[in-house]
């Protein structure tokens, strides 16, 4: 049984003829795994993730077959209940750590908000338990910094913060949306090793929202490639680079930098990502697919196991290795 | 051994030191003395708080007390004045200084009260306002631009036509006048504050609506808040004053900045002190206050710094 279980998860805003964000979703995450989930912007990967939260408001709607955490059914949750899941087992670090921390309240004051929360911590205790996960979170002079207001934090230190946040309920899920994507490539890779260290050692599953694949290769165990609110390929590491199935993702792997190294112009693929009035009837992909056919055209590929990976498209590419 | 003289305490060690936050409150003192202007304001504010908080012991005559003998005295510095009433008195023998005193207590009364009374509501509205943008937001919105569309003043006076003349009814004039004000400046302020990923956080950690209105993203919109609450409190003087000149607000024999400048206007050509003095007054508090409030919104706010 997997930590957490979505099945045809689909998300609207507006009536139920509007088109969705999120289409038919399939995703299972097992305790202590990194899941990557990868795409360009407006794919749905943090609308799928705020779902599941129930963080989505009217005019929003959620409907799935199931949408399953350690064995809590998520959707039938009410409220309050979902507020004891959420924060505690599920947690969540964000893109821009300058926004993601109360600018009115010191670091220590929110963290301990946190632990009062959801592990009765009050007093000296809290501020102790604060005290260690900063220190957790590899923050210099720790005992300084929990006085300090967030606009006091350099951008690293302030997403080391968010984590020492995130991790202060002991979470079996946490999720990482674009983490690094705000800060230089020096603190990125801290900020990683960080995350990917820290899910070791307590054995917490990571979904890791990115577009860096340079991050996904290195740290993911399984990746989920998103493109207009449907999974297209969903494989283990390794071969998913190695060998993309679907054409989609292959020109995600073309249009990192530094595959084009010597060519005139970066690899891109043409065109944008179908919006509400142009979302085509047959393959989401086919106006911007290199490999298209007619009957592409025409129909919906599901998403079907493939030689290495499950693919959703007619014409899977590099089946031919065994 | 110990020498007799005790060492001047130094730090332990400078990177100690240097490690150490200063306080917000630190902060916000070394942006606000940095203006001059907001710093001479906050000095004569508190000379006025100081007159209105002692005024039985500061004020050298009782104000409501009539010298005969004494009507229309000219200030000391002018021919025909006394020392012992350094500003004159007036048509009815009153001392200007003793009534001045004593109507600081009022105006800052008046002031103090009806900010309360319209920062709580409006605070109040405004994020309810913020937070339910479907039906609740604009139905406030909507009857807050009905008040706004009505002059403020013919506003106040027809309130207070209704309600009668009177202190208490002056200031909840004053309060229902500048609500609109601070409704839409905490709409706007929390509208703003709503989509960062803070109060997504605070949402994610179990907080529930109550907790998230007041505690994650109230003190977040204070700033403007406060600036704004300085400068009504400039115009609830004024808009007092007005209300008393018009014979609608406080009522004499009490001694109100506004009044005394309306039931002293018949001796403006005879006695120019008897309406300056007040009037005067009124200025200079109004001008400490803006001048305050300026200082307060660059301090409290850096983006605006140096704004026009």
């Amino acid at each position: 049984m997997s930590l957490l279980q979505i099945n045809n998860l689909n998300v609207r805003f507006g009536d139920a003829h509007a088109v969705p964000v999120v289409d038919g979703l399939d995703l299972a995450v097992d305790a202590g795994e990194i899941l990557a989930i990868v795409g360009e912007s407006g794919s749905g990967k943090s609308v799928t993730m705020m779902a599941l939260m129930g963080l989505i408001d009217a005019p929003g709607r959620i409907t799935a077959d199931a949408l399953t955490f350690d064995g809590t059914d998520m959707l039938k949750l009410s409220g309050r209940q979902r507020r004891k899941v959420v924060g505690k087992d599920i947690a969540m670090v964000f893109q821009d750590p300058m926004t993601a921390l109360n600018p009115s309240y010191t670091v220590g004051y929110q963290i301990e908000e946190v632990l009062r929360q959801h592990l009765g911590l009050k007093g000296k205790a809290a501020r102790q338990r604060a005290l260690e996960l900063l220190k957790k979170v590899e923050i210099p002079a720790a005992e300084s910094r929990l006085d300090a207001y967030p606009h006091q934090l350099s951008g690293g230190m302030s997403q080391r913060v968010a984590i020492a946040m995130a991790i202060a309920g002991e979470p079996k899920l946490l999720i990482a949306d674009e983490p690094t994507t705000a800060l230089d490539v020096t603190i990125q890779a801290q900020i990683m090793e960080l995350l990917v260290n820290l899910q070791k050692e307590r054995n917490m599953a990571l979904i890791l929202i990115t577009h860096d694949l340079a991050v996904v290769a290195e740290t993911a165990k399984r990746v989920c490639v998103m493109y207009a609110g449907q999974a297209v390929e969903v494989g283990q590491v390794p071969e998913l680079f190695d060998v993309p199935a679907h054409p989609y993702s292959e020109a995600l792997l073309a249009a990192i930098p530094e595959h084009s190294i010597g060519a005139e112009r970066l690899a891109t693929l043409p065109g944008i990502v179908p919006g509400r009035y142009d979302r085509p009837d047959g393959c989401l992909l086919s106006p911007r697919c290199p490999y298209v056919q007619d009957n592409c055209r025409r129909q919906r590929p599901p998403l079907d196991p493939q030689a290495h990976s499950l693919v959703r498209c007619f014409y899977p590419l590099n089946q031919e290795v065994a | 051994m110990t020498s007799p003289i005790p060492k001047p305490v130094t730090p332990a060690s400078p990177v100690d030191q240097s490690l150490l936050y200063p306080s917000p409150y630190k902060e916000f003192w070394h942006a606000f003395a940095q203006n001059k202007g907001a710093v001479m304001g906050l000095a004569f504010m508190c000379l006025v708080v100081f007159c209105a908080l002692f005024a039985p012991w500061v004020a050298p005559h009782n104000p409501s007390e009539q010298y005969r003998d004494f009507l229309l005295t000219p200030p000391v510095w002018l021919e025909g004045g006394t020392w012992q009433f350094i500003l004159g008195t007036d048509e009815l023998g009153r001392d200007l200084l003793s009534r001045l005193i004593q109507g600081a207590r009022l105006s800052l009364l008046i002031g103090l009260s009806s900010v309360v009374m319209s920062l709580i509501p409006g605070i109040l509205l405004g994020l309810l306002a913020g937070f339910f943008p479907n039906f609740i937001g604009p139905s406030i919105m909507r009857l807050m631009d009905v008040m706004l569309a009505l002059p403020s003043l013919l506003l106040a006076v027809a309130i207070v036509a209704i309600l009668g003349p009177g202190l208490i009814n002056t200031v909840i004039a004053i309060a229902i006048v500048s609500l609109p004000s601070y409704v839409r400046l905490t709409r706007a302020a929390v509208m703003g504050e709503l989509n960062r990923d803070y109060v997504t956080a605070a949402r994610l950690a179990g907080a529930g609506l109550p907790r998230l209105m007041f505690v994650t993203v109230l003190p977040n919109c204070m700033a403007p808040l406060i600036v704004q609450a300085t400068l009504s409190f400039s115009s609830a003087i004024l808009d007092a004053a007005a209300l008393g000149f018009l014979g609608l607000g406080v009522q004499p024999p009490t001694p109100e900045w506004g009044t005394m400048l309306a039931s002293a206007r018949d001796y403006i050509e005879r006695a120019w002190w008897v309406v300056s003095l007040p009037g005067l007054t009124i200025l200079l508090s109004v001008l400490a206050i803006n001048l305050m409030g300026d200082g307060l919104r660059d301090a409290l706010d850096p983006k605006l710094k140096n704004a026009a």
